[in-house]
């Protein structure tokens, strides 16, 4: 006897606990199977592209804090060099230093809440989110230190960073980083291996290397497709090419490489993190820049490697005191048109989890 | 004889025998009642405070030693709550779906034998009535999902078919494992017969049926119905209030009734050194909630096909060879010592389990169906 089915059409989101913010989707479903999927974007459109316009060079840092919040001192570098690039200014060396610190620590907490919260897509149920958590937590009692804030922290400035970090901030530091790689092998045992984990994430929701290098992915999402691609290392910004570190590649490009390539990355900047600690010269930490900095007539485009993926920074400067264009690449705004791609065909379930592996920020997607 | 049938007659010497027969039976009712709804509400808390610590932070303690009265906080936040029924939802069976849900949660209770005559009526076939009873549920939350006329809530109602009659195969299969051995179908001979518990004699057997009925109570990692992450709270996504406490109590309640039913069928039930009956039922039941607990805190959820596959490819075969093993030891090895018999079911099981994991692995990628 043949049942007469129709496909039908399910709203996942703005609000739903697996849209990480205000993402909404309109999936179209065969029973459980994904059919067809259309993402809906802007929720949390805050039009920073057009108020970046209307304001100083320097007023534009915090306006950054508000694209990727879970790693916002990495925004702010980006915007800085792209700045720096555009006015050729010099940064002193701790400066620098300062800046690899909270870049590469800002890197491992994203990456803590991206495959934190990727388990929890997964179904288990908050506790590998709050695991990863308990380091986190430590982590921003260090930015508070620094900064007194803990989520947005408009710390770095053009020239270099706001102001030197007190003294007891990197005897702290140098105890997280000891500890932290116990707690990476902490989590490897208890997730790697889990034969569920497996089970769900293993050859599921391939991103084919071709396809991950024509969307112009990025980050962890393109690393995982095979793709040997990482700015620190293929255009060195800051000081990255004194460090040591290697870059892990996934092979096939499943969910399960994401998570892997994730988890890797975290034990590289904890490499890069110590060599940093054990270089960080005295100094001064900020470059001699004026107040209302009048950049040359020229454009520029700065990108640095943020936890996920490109961030780029688009500036046109007609020599006033505000950029006349400025505009914002986000990763996870590319990296999320492979989403499509990647879930037609699977079942809702893997849509959830495959859109967790992304690790997407709406912050920064609506802008 | 129970303690009822005995205060029974207790009251008839004396009272008119129609009294006689209701006031026991009322009493009855009314303790096992009490005993259901306070159990599940410190189960809630109990629960809460033990997920707390296996996710490295502390769970409720402000309200009461302890937060022990925090679940009464929930219940009257809840009880306040507006009601809310679907406007374009089937509101006789949105309002008649929690009941279904919660009632045979109740009645199972009347055959759990709590210590060796406090129970509320011997059944001659009590096994074969709780999971009689108790796969009604299913309906409740199938009508549940169908009334809310809400897309999660339908993803919600059609898993629950799949899953409860998948997962009731094995279930019953692993039951009769246990009724072959004890040779009755009545719970308090079940126990009786269980000198040796049979978690130790059926080791497999106790393996199916303790992931059938988390399954059954659609508990984590099997836990489809709810899935928080996909669809949001599945079936009782259109609840509020009262019908939603009903759902809330009828969960705790099905996992606190399939304990009970496995610490009578494989963990020897009241029976147990030193302390008196009740207390080792209630130790055994605390210890099988916490199990479940566990599960719930540390795996991830299965997908809908692994979750049918491991029903029909893994559990199923495997109870099938389990009834078989345990038919041939009843035919033709009762009389050596069980020992021997535990030995070799360990041995079976083991073999029968590896076997399995490396012939059906459960396989991410994409399967048809």
């Amino acid at each position: 006897m043949a049942i007469k089915t129709e496909p039908f059409i399910l709203n996942i989101g703005p609000q739903h606990p697996s849209t990480h913010g205000v993402f909404r989707m309109r999936v179209t479903l065969d029973g459980e199977v994904v059919v067809d999927l259309e993402p809906v974007i802007g929720y949390l459109h805050r039009g920073i592209e057009k108020l970046g316009e209307a304001r100083t060079y320097t007023q534009i840092i915090p306006l950054t804090d508000r694209l990727d919040y879970v790693a916002s001192m990495t925004n702010n570098l980006a915007y800085v060099l792209a700045v720096e690039k555009l006015a050729g200014i010099e940064i002193p060396e701790r400066g620098e230093y300062l800046r690899i610190i909270m870049a590469e620590t800002m890197r491992i907490s994203s990456h803590l809440m991206a495959v934190g919260f990727f388990l929890n897509d997964l179904g288990a149920m908050m506790t590998p989110v709050l695991y990863m958590w308990r380091e986190r937590e430590k982590l921003l009692d260090l930015y508070e230190m620094v900064c007194g804030q803990r989520l947005t922290y408009n710390y770095m400035r053009i020239g270099g960073v706001s102001h030197d970090v007190p003294e007891e901030f990197l005897p702290a530091l140098k105890k997280w980083v000891a500890e932290m790689p116990r707690f990476i092998d902490e989590y490897d045992q208890l997730l790697s291996q889990n034969e569920i984990l497996l089970a769900r994430t293993k050859g599921v929701c391939i991103l084919p290397r071709e396809t991950a290098i024509n969307i112009a992915a990025s980050g962890p999402v393109l690393r995982a497709s095979g793709v040997k691609w990482d700015l620190r290392k293929a255009d060195p910004y800051s000081i990255y090419d004194r460090f040591d570190f290697e870059i892990p590649v996934g092979s096939v490009g499943d969910n399960y490489d994401r998570y892997w390539v994730r988890m890797q990355e975290m034990r590289q900047s904890v490499r890069i993190l110590e060599q940093a600690i054990a270089q960080l010269p005295e100094g001064e930490v900020c470059a001699k820049v004026p107040q209302l900095l009048r950049p040359p007539v020229g454009e520029v485009y700065g990108h640095i490697e943020a936890p996920k993926g490109e961030l780029g920074f688009y500036l046109v400067s007609d020599n006033s005191i505000a950029p006349y264009r400025f505009h914002i690449r986000p990763p996870t705004l590319i990296n999320l048109t492979a989403l499509k791609d990647m879930v037609i065909g699977w079942k809702v379930a893997d849509l959830i989890i495959t859109f967790g592996s992304i690790d997407v920020c709406l912050g920064e997607i609506d802008r | 004889m129970t303690l009822l049938e005995q205060f029974q007659l207790w009251l008839g010497s004396s009272w008119p025998d129609w009294a006689a027969y209701i006031v026991p039976g009322i009493v009855g009712i009314v303790v096992v009642l009490a005993f259901v709804v306070i159990t599940v509400i410190i189960f809630i808390w109990y629960e809460r405070r033990l997920l707390g610590r296996f996710q490295v932070r502390l769970g409720p303690n402000r309200l009461g030693p302890e937060g022990i009265f925090q679940p009464i906080a929930t219940a009257l936040k809840i009880l306040l709550k507006e009601d809310i029924v679907p406007a374009k939802g089937d509101k006789v069976i949105h309002w008649l779906a929690p009941v279904i849900v919660f009632v045979p949660v109740l009645m199972v209770f009347a055959v759990v034998p709590f210590g060796e005559r406090a129970i509320l009526t011997d059944l001659n076939v009590g096994i074969v009535y709780v999971v009689a009873i108790s796969s009604v549920s299913a309906v409740g939350i199938y009508m549940a999902g169908w009334a809310s006329n809400n897309k999660y809530a339908l993803i919600a109602a059609l898993r629950t078919v799949a899953q409860m009659v998948s997962y009731e195969l094995p279930v019953v299969l692993a039951i009769l494992g246990v009724v072959l051995m004890a040779g009755s179908l009545s719970m308090t001979q079940i126990v009786a017969s269980q000198n040796l518990p049979f978690i130790i004699l059926q080791p497999l057997g106790f393996a199916i049926f303790f992931l059938g009925t988390v399954a059954e109570m659609n508990r984590s990692p099997f836990d489809l119905l709810e899935a928080d992450s996909e669809i949001v709270a599945g079936y009782h996504i259109e609840y509020s209030g009262m019908k939603f406490a009903m759902f809330y109590l009828g969960e705790y309640g099905h996992a606190l009734a399939y304990a009970c039913i496995i610490s009578t069928l494989f963990l020897g039930g009241w029976q147990g050194p030193f302390l008196p009956p009740i207390i080792w039922f209630l130790i055994k039941v605390v210890a099988v909630f916490s199990v479940i607990v566990w599960m719930r805190a540390t795996l991830p959820r299965l997908r809908v096909d692994q979750l049918m596959a491991f029903a029909w490819k893994g559990l199923l075969p495997m109870a099938v060879i389990n009834l078989f093993i345990v038919a041939a030891e009843v035919l033709w090895l009762s009389e050596i010592t069980p020992w021997l018999l535990v030995a070799v079911n360990f041995v079976f099981a083991g073999v029968l389990v590896l076997l399995w994991s490396k012939l059906f692995a459960l396989g991410g990628g994409r399967v048809e169906v």
